[in-house]
């Protein structure tokens, strides 16, 4: 094992992996990634819905979330040598008021003015798109470009690709440290002692990334949230396109693979008190999640629900993710926060940050990201 | 803390075996030759091999195969399979209707 590279990336999630596997592919290779559990892919990388959509999200990441999804996603199976399941079959965001439809429609006007095309539609034209919803949708949005993946696949697919191409992977090396030297970020210590050595340290260690950056100095405002999600045995074909409800009461789609999964809440979240290692769902969210998703999906009643499992985002005080080059810090790269819609634009922040690691300039402009855009409003 | 690359320097590569079209995970139907390539991927734990291949994710959530599983990927990591931390048990412990499961007295109205 190697302790010395040009690039340290510290998280081995999705966008750990992706990042390390475009380095990689840009001949980048003396690449460590320490991952600090013993699997990757062990947190919001296994432990999300699976959405690769556009809508409903800030202006600040829509560009990015835009670029990857028409340059990244259509040809990455391909390109990973694993089907990654991306299916480009929109995404219906769900309304049963006039106040959901209000909601949904500031929505849609936010990411029609980036150019995304998204559209109102009527109760009768989302029975034409999906007849298995219950008439009291009275309508919803629409986006055709939205869709959903395999956030499991495509996080391994990228560290399978990564591995092959010549990246090194420790997993188990959970990092408490970062040190300088003569004014740049460059040790890396983990919980037995042990040093790794960079030019430049990329930290993406989704809400651990907070305590890490603390350690030079560098605070980000960022909190933990405890979202679960289930998943149905395997059901005949329904519909393929990724459901979301105006209440955020439920979302998600039916699986390549026949089983349906959704993220539910029970709405006492904000009250979890248990410790960041403890991943036990609750008694009360795979219940409600059931009524939630019976009351827009009255067909997967008898559905037999064989499994549920949570785990914990990285939310940003303001919902949107931090990513950037640290000035105080030469030789810092952060990206965190993702807030529990990180999956879909992996591919396209992974690309980013090994441009930032060769010193190209990003695709994007990611200014408005940066970790000091927060300020005292009062 | 393990080095994956080390690892595989190790196991050296994959060899075919003539009982590699064997089922082992009968509700995803994975074979055991495709656990034995994914520990050659880079997947050494059952965490990995389960999200990567989907064994122990059916129906019977692995009650069957669990062990299977474990003792072939040991076998191909060439170590003891009690090395290996086993497959985490999700909630329910037995497939439950969403009608069923949706009355636990919480508000939000009866929906079916």
């Amino acid at each position: 094992m190697k302790k010395t590279a040009e690039v340290i990336i510290i998280g081995g999630g999705v966008n750990g992996c992706a990042a390390a596997y475009y380095m990689a592919r840009r001949g980048l290779t003396d690449v460590i990634v320490l991952e600090g559990s013993d699997s990757i892919g062990h947190g919001g990388s296994s432990r999300n819905g699976g959405g690769v959509r556009q809508s409903g999200r800030d202006v600040r990441e829509l560009t990015y979330c835009m670029w990857g999804i028409q340059n990244l996603w259509p040809g990455l199976s391909e390109e990973l040598g694993v089907d990654v399941e991306y299916s480009q079959t929109g995404n219906l965001r769900l309304g049963k008021t006039e106040a959901h439809m209000k909601k949904l429609q500031q929505l849609a006007d936010n990411a029609r003015s980036c150019g995304l095309d998204v559209r109102m539609i009527d109760g009768k034209e989302v029975k034409e798109l999906n007849p298995y919803l219950s008439e009291e949708v009275i309508g919803a949005s629409w986006c055709p470009t939205d869709g959903h993946a395999n956030p499991m696949l495509t996080t391994l697919a990228y560290y399978k690709r990564a591995l092959e191409l010549g990246v090194q992977f420790v997993k188990g090396a959970k990092v408490i440290k970062l040190r300088k030297m003569q004014g740049r970020a460059r040790q890396v210590v983990t919980e037995d002692g042990t040093v790794f050595e960079a030019d430049q340290i990329l930290l993406v260690a989704g809400y651990e990334s907070r305590a890490i950056a603390r350690t030079v100095g560098i605070d980000i405002p960022m909190t933990t949230y405890f979202e679960e999600a289930l998943v149905t045995e395997m059901q005949p074909h329904m519909f393929d396109m990724m459901l979301g409800t105006a209440d955020a009461d439920f979302y998600g789609h039916q699986c390549k693979h026949g089983s349906f999964v959704f993220g539910s809440e029970c709405g006492l979240e904000e009250a979890t008190d248990q410790s960041l290692t403890d991943l036990k769902t609750s008694s009360l969210t795979i219940s409600a999640g059931s009524r939630a998703i019976m009351r827009y999906i009255p067909a997967l009643k008898d559905a037999k629900l064989v499994r549920s499992w949570g785990g914990w985002l990285d939310m940003s005080i303001d919902r949107v993710p931090i990513m950037g080059k640290v000035t105080e810090v030469p030789g810092l790269i952060l990206a965190c926060g993702f807030t529990g819609h990180g999956f879909g634009t992996a591919p396209a922040v992974g690309y980013m940050l090994a441009q930032m690691a060769v010193g190209e300039e990003t695709v994007v402009d990611l200014s408005a990201l940066r970790y000091d855009r927060f300020v005292s409003d009062r | 803390m393990i080095c994956v690359n080390d690892i595989e320097k190790e196991i050296g590569v994959f060899v075919p075996m003539e009982d590699d079209d064997v089922l082992v995970c009968r509700c995803e139907e994975v074979t055991k030759g495709e656990i034995r390539r994914a520990v050659h991927a880079g997947m050494t734990t059952i965490e990995e091999m389960r999200r990567f291949l989907r064994c122990g994710m059916g129906l019977c959530q692995g009650q069957t195969c669990g062990k299977l599983v474990k003792g072939i990927v040991a076998a191909e990591l060439k170590i003891n399979p009690l090395e290996l931390e086993p497959a985490v048990s999700r909630a329910p412990m037995r497939p439950v209707e969403m009608k069923v499961m949706g009355k636990d007295g919480g508000q939000g109205g009866d929906a079916v």
